[in-house]
C-alpha cells in the first residue's frame, strides 16, 4: 500500500528474463523471492551483516538486501537455483554435501555462491585463502572447518579434471 | 551382528542436495494464496502498567486486516506445566522493553508496519528491576505476584554428603566467584511462522524445535480441540535451543488467520529475534572445592545465581541443570548445591545448546585449573585423579553408564601434545584444559511423565517403499537422515531409499522434539523397535521361501539370505510381497521411554538421562599484549559419543559446538543497558566468530559404546560446547599469567588486565546476598554399588 508509484523493472536472472512491476524502493531481495519465487536466497538481517542473501551480478557478489531491483537491471544474476545445470551439481556443490558442510543450510546458498567465485579467480586457494573469502558469510551451525573442507576438496577435483583434460589433449 | 553396512559410515545426508540447490523450503519460502502479512508491535518500556491501549487508527489504515491486543488471546501459556506465566500479548503489564503488545494482519508488510506505528500504547511505568541484585533487594517491587520470594522464581538447595566435613578433611580449599555472561542463540535464521486456520482447524508451519509443545499450547490458547491443530515443519535455519517453547507470534499469526480468513505469515526481524531471545542465563557463581594433597576432590559447594528475565520459560530446569550436570564428570564425594533464578525486566532466558552445564562448567573448570597450580600438579592429573568410572553412581544419583571421558582426555593430551609443549611456548602462547559430560536426551518430561518420549512409525508398501513416520524435529543437525540411516541398516537398503516424514503433528507419532540432544537416542531406539517388529516379520515371510529357521536369515544389500550360505537369498522387494501376504499391511509403531531414574528427592529427574557423553577439550590460544585480542588458534577436542552413526554428521556436531564455544568465551554477550535496551541487536554488534576468528577445530571421536542408545549411540549436538570456555579461559591463563574469572576475553577487557598499573584497585566479582533455605539431605540412591 505504498503512494510510490510502481515501476517497470527488467531483470536477467540465471539466464531467463523477468519483467515485474515493483515500487522503485524494492530491493533485489524482495524481488527475487516474492516475485520471483527464487527463495532459494535467504536473509538473516537485510542490513548488509550476514551475507545470506548473496547472488551473483555480472559473476560478482552482491548482497541483494542491499541492491534495489532497478540497479540491477542490465545486469547478469545469478542466484542458487541457476548453480546447478540441468540437475547436475557442480563440483562444488557436489563435495559440499559429501563434506557435511551443510547443516541447517540456511548459509548455503550464498556460501556456494562465495566459495564458487573465489573458486573460479583461484583454482589451488590455501585454507586461510578460503577462509578469507568466505569471512563476510555468517554460519551459525558447521563452525566452517567441513566449509573449508568442501571447498579444498572441489578445488582438488577441479584441478585433478583440468589436468586429466589436459593431458588427454596433448 | 553381521558387518554394518550403514552404520558408522561417513555419508551424504539425505536431505543435502535441497540445501545446495536452494530447494529446502523454510518458513518465511512459503507463500500462499491470500495469504497476509502480520506485525508486532513491541513493549518500549522495560516495566510498565498498560493504561490503555487505542488500536483505531491502525485499523483505519488501508490495507490493514485486523488488530489484536492482549484480550484477544487472554490465556495463558507456558512450555512447563507449572509455570504457565506468559501471554501472546501482553495483558496489563509489560514486563521487558521488546514484549509483544499488539499484532497487525495487513496486505503487505510495510502495511502492517506503519500499523504498528500508529497504535496508541499508554504506559504508567513501574519501577525496572534489571540486575539480580536490584531484584533481590529487600524491599524491591514484584515482578510476577505468585512467586514465594520476590523475584525469586526458583530456589534449590541441595546437599548430598557433609561437605562441611569434606572441607576440614581437605589439605586445601579454594572459594572463587566467577561470572558467566548470558548471550543468545542467534539461529541464522529468524523465526518464521505461517498460520492457516480453515473449518476451524488450524495449520501452522513453524520453525520450531518443539511441534507437539507448540500443538498443545495453540489448542490451549485458541481454545480449539487439541485434534484441530496441526503443526508443521519446514526446513528449519538452526535453533539452538531458541526456538525450543511455544512463542507469542506463532498464536498471534493463528490468531490473525481465524480473523482474517487468510494465511497469515510473521517472520522475525533480527532486532526481534534478540528480543525474544530465551538465550544462556547470565550466571553469577561462588564455588568452592577441598582437595587433598595428591589430589583427590573431598568436596565441593557452590551458589548459582541466574538471571532469568522477565518470564519463566525452561526456568525451573535451567535452574536443577546448572547444579545437576556438575558432578558427572569427576568423583565428588560431597556435594552442596544452592541455586536460584531470579526475575528480571530482561527478555526471558532459557536453554542454549548445554542448557544449564556451561556455566558451572566454566567455574568448576577453572577452579580446577588453578588448585592445580596450588598443589603443584599438572591439571591433567588432577582430573585424572577424579575421574568417574562407567557404571557408576555419581552424588546427586545419576546413573552413568557407558563413559569414555578417560580415553577423551587421552586423546586431546596427545594430540595437542600436551606434555611436550605446555609451559614451554613463546610468549603470549598457552594451552588450556578442560572437560565435561552431557545429557543423551533428559530423563524426564514434565507434562505426562508416565507416556513416552518418543514415537515411530514405519510403513512398506508392496512395491518396497519404505516411509519412516516421526515427530522429531530436523534443525540442520540431520535427525531424518540419522532415523533413514537406522531403518536401512536393519532392511539392507541404503538412507536414500527411505522417506522420512518428521515433525509434521497431524501425521506423525508424538516426539518431545529437539532439545536436551534426545533425538538420536529416543527418536532413534522408537524407529528402531517400529522396524525390529516388521524385519520380524519380513524374516518369516522369507523363511518359508528360503527354508531356513528366520535365526538364520539375516539382511544384506536388497535381500535377505541365510547368514551361512549368501546363495540362499530372496530380494528383499519379493520378501516384502511375501510378508504383505501373509501378514497384511506392513506398518509398527515403536515408542521409546527412558528408564525411570532419579534420587530420593524433589527434583531429582532433571539431570537424569539414560547416557551421557563426555567430552575433553585442549584449547591453543595466542594473546596479543598490546591489543588484547585473544585468538583461538586450534582445539582439540575429543567426544565420546557413544557410536558415531555418522561419523561426518557428528563431526560436524562437535565442531559447531566449538565454534559456538570459541564464541562466547571471546565475544558474544546479550547486555541489556540500564534503561532495558538491548545493547547490540543486530548481527554487527552482536559479535558472532566469522570464518577467521574461527580456529581450525581438530574433533576426535571416542566410541564408548551405550547399552541403550540406537547401536550404542548418544549424543553429540550439545555436549561438546561445555569444555570449550574453561578450556580457551585456562588457555589465556597459560599465555598471561593473569585469571579471568568472567566471559567473555574482549579485548579491552583482556588488555586492562594485562595492563594494570601497581596499585590499581581490582574489579571484584560478587554474588548477589541472597540467604538460601536449609538444604535438603537427601539418602543416596545407588545404581551400581559403590563406584570408589
Ligand atoms: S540479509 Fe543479511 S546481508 Fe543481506
Ligand atoms: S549451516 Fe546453518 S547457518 Fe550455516
Amino acid at each position: 500500500m505504498s503512494e510510490t508509484e510502481n515501476v517497470v523493472v527488467t531483470l536477467n536472472v540465471n539466464g531467463e528474463t523477468h519483467t515485474v512491476l515493483a515500487p522503485p524502493y524494492e530491493t533485489l531481495l524482495e524481488t527475487l523471492r516474492e516475485r520471483l519465487d527464487l527463495t532459494g536466497t535467504k536473509h538473516g538481517c537485510e542490513l548488509g551483516e550476514c551475507s545470506a542473501c548473496m547472488v551473483l551480478m555480472d559473476g560478482e557478489p552482491v548482497l541483494s538486501c542491499l541492491t534495489l531491483s532497478l540497479e540491477a537491471q542490465g545486469h547478469a544474476l545469478t542466484t542458487i537455483e541457476g548453480v546447478a545445470k540441468n540437475g547436475v551439481l557442480t563440483p562444488l556443490q557436489q563435495a559440499y554435501i559429501e563434506s557435511g558442510a551443510s547443516q541447517c543450510g540456511y548459509c548455503t546458498p550464498a556460501m556456494v555462491l562465495s566459495a564458487q567465485t573465489l573458486l573460479d579467480k583461484n583454482p589451488s586457494p590455501t585454507r586461510q585463502e578460503i577462509r578469507d573469502a568466505i569471512a563476510g558469510n555468517l554460519c551459525r551451525c558447521t563452525g566452517y572447518v567441513q566449509i573449508v573442507d568442501a571447498v579444498e576438496l572441489a578445488a582438488k577435483r577441479m584441478r585433478e579434471s583440468v589436468e586429466d583434460r589436459v593431458r588427454r589433449e596433448t | 551382528m553381521s558387518e554394518m553396512r550403514i552404520v558408522g559410515k561417513p555419508r551424504t545426508k539425505i536431505d543435502a542436495v535441497s540445501k545446495v540447490t536452494g530447494a529446502a523450503k523454510y518458513g518465511d519460502d512459503m507463500m500462499l494464496p491470500r495469504m497476509a502479512y502480520g506485525k508486532l508491535l513491541r513493549s518500549t518500556q522495560p516495566h510498565a502498567y498498560i493504561r490503555r491501549i487505542d488500536v483505531s487508527r491502525a485499523r483505519a489504515l488501508p490495507g490493514v486486516l485486523d488488530v489484536i491486543t492482549g484480550k484477544d488471546l487472554p490465556i495463558h501459556y507456558g512450555v512447563l506445566p507449572n509455570n504457565q506465566d506468559e501471554t501472546a500479548l501482553a495483558m496489563d503489564r509489560v514486563r521487558y522493553i521488546g514484549e509483544p503488545v499488539a499484532a497487525v494482519a495487513a496486505l503487505d508488510e510495510r502495511t502492517a508496519e506503519r500499523a504498528c506505528d500508529l497504535i496508541e500504547v499508554e504506559y504508567e511505568p513501574i519501577k525496572p528491576l534489571l540486575t539480580m541484585e536490584d531484584a533481590l533487594a529487600p524491599n524491591a517491587g514484584r515482578i510476577h505476584d505468585w512467586t514465594r520470594t520476590p523475584n525469586a522464581h526458583k530456589i534449590v538447595s541441595l546437599e548430598f554428603g557433609d561437605v562441611e566435613a569434606a572441607f576440614g578433611r581437605a589439605d586445601l580449599v579454594r572459594e572463587d566467584t566467577f561470572l558467566y555472561e548470558g548471550n543468545s542463540h542467534v539461529p541464522l535464521e529468524t523465526h518464521a511462522v505461517v498460520a492457516k486456520f480453515e473449518g476451524g482447524h488450524l495449520t501452522l508451519w513453524s520453525g520450531t524445535q518443539v511441534p507437539h509443545y507448540v500443538q498443545r499450547a495453540l489448542a490451549q490458547v485458541l481454545n480449539i480441540p487439541h485434534g484441530h491443530v496441526r503443526v508443521i515443519l519446514p526446513a528449519i535455519g538452526g535453533g539452538f535451543g531458541g526456538k525450543s517453547e511455544p512463542l507469542s507470534f506463532e498464536f498471534c499469526a493463528s490468531e490473525l488467520s481465524r480473523r482474517t480468513g487468510r494465511p497469515v505469515k510473521i517472520v522475525l526481524t533480527r532486532e526481534e529475534q534478540f528480543y525474544t531471545h530465551r538465550g544462556r542465563h547470565p550466571a553469577k557463581m561462588w564455588m568452592k572445592t577441598g582437595v587433598k594433597r595428591d589430589g583427590e576432590l573431598t568436596g565441593l559447594a557452590v551458589k548459582i545465581f541466574l538471571d532469568g528475565g522477565a518470564f519463566s520459560s525452561f526456568g525451573i530446569a535451567s535452574t536443577y541443570y546448572t547444579g545437576a550436570l556438575t558432578p558427572i564428570t569427576y568423583k565428588v564425594p560431597a556435594y552442596k548445591f544452592d541455586g536460584v533464578r531470579v526475575f528480571t525486566n530482561k527478555p526471558p532466558c532459557g536453554p542454549k545448546r548445554g542448557h544449564g552445564g556451561p556455566q558451572p562448567r566454566f567455574g568448576f573448570e577453572i577452579q580446577l585449573d588453578k588448585l592445580a597450580e596450588d598443589l603443584g600438579m599438572d591439571p591433567i592429573a588432577l582430573r585424572r585423579r577424579n575421574l568417574v568410572e562407567p557404571y557408576s553412581t555419581t552424588v546427586n544419583s545419576l546413573r552413568i553408564t557407558s563413559c569414555g571421558l578417560s580415553e577423551c582426555i587421552a586423546q586431546v593430551e596427545k594430540g595437542s601434545g600436551w606434555q611436550e609443549r605446555r609451559g614451554k611456548m613463546p610468549p603470549g602462547k598457552g594451552l588450556g584444559f578442560a572437560a565435561s559430560a552431557y545429557l543423551s536426551g533428559t530423563g524426564t518430561t514434565m507434562w505426562h511423565p508416565d507416556l513416552p518420549h518418543s514415537g515411530a512409525h514405519v510403513q512398506i508398501d508392496r512395491g518396497g517403499a519404505i516411509t519412516v513416520f516421526c515427530g522429531s524435529a530436523e534443525i540442520g543437525q540431520g535427525s531424518d537422515h540419522l532415523l533413514a540411516a537406522l531403518v536401512a541398516e536393519e532392511l539392507g537398503v541404503y538412507p536414500e531409499d527411505v522417506r522420512v516424514v518428521a515433525g509434521d503433528t497431524g501425521i506423525t507419532p508424538v516426539d518431545l522434539g529437539s532439545y536436551s540432544s534426545r533425538v538420536t537416542f529416543m527418536s532413534g531406539n522408537a524407529t528402531l523397535k517400529a522396524t525390529g517388529e516388521l524385519k520380524a516379520k519380513l524374516l518369516e515371510a522369507a523363511s518359508r521361501v528360503l527354508e531356513t529357521a528366520p535365526e538364520e536369515l539375516e539382511f544384506g544389500d536388497y535381500e535377505i539370505h541365510d547368514r551361512n550360505d549368501h546363495a540362499n537369498s530372496i530380494k528383499l522387494v519379493d520378501a516384502i510381497v511375501r510378508a504383505e501376504a501373509q501378514f497384511g499391511t506392513l506398518g509398527a509403531t515403536g515408542s521409546y521411554s527412558p528408564p525411570r531414574l532419579g534420587g530420593n528427592y524433589r527434583g531429582s529427574v532433571i539431570g537424569t538421562s539414560p547416557a551421557y557423553s563426555f567430552t575433553a577439550c585442549v584449547a591453543q590460544v595466542d594473546v596479543d599484549a598490546d591489543t588484547g585480542e585473544v585468538r583461538v588458534e586450534k582445539l582439540w577436542v575429543a567426544h565420546d559419543c557413544g557410536r558415531a552413526l555418522n561419523p561426518t554428521l557428528v563431526h560436524g556436531q562437535i565442531q559447531g559446538c566449538a565454534y559456538m564455544g570459541v564464541g562466547e568465551a571471546l565475544m558474544e554477550t546479550q547486555q541489556i543497558d540500564g534503561r532495558g535496551l538491548h545493547m547490540s541487536p543486530s548481527l554487527l554488534e552482536y559479535h558472532l566468530p566469522t570464518s577467521i576468528e574461527t580456529p581450525e577445530i581438530e574433533t576426535i571421536l571416542v566410541q564408548a559404546i551405550d547399552p541403550e542408545g540406537p547401536y550404542g549411540a548418544k549424543e553429540a549436538g550439545e555436549g561438546p560446547q561445555n569444555p570449550i570456555v574453561p578450556a580457551i579461559t585456562n588457555a589465556v591463563y597459560q599465555a598471561t599469567g593473569v585469571r579471568f574469572d568472567e566471559t567473555p576475553l574482549s579485548a579491552d577487557k583482556v588488555y586492562r588486565a594485562l595492563h594494570k598499573k601497581k596499585g590499581q584497585r581490582e574489579t571484584t566479582l560478587t554474588i548477589p546476598e541472597f540467604r538460601f533455605p536449609e538444604p535438603e539431605r537427601p539418602t543416596p540412591r545407588e545404581y551400581y554399588g559403590d563406584c570408589s
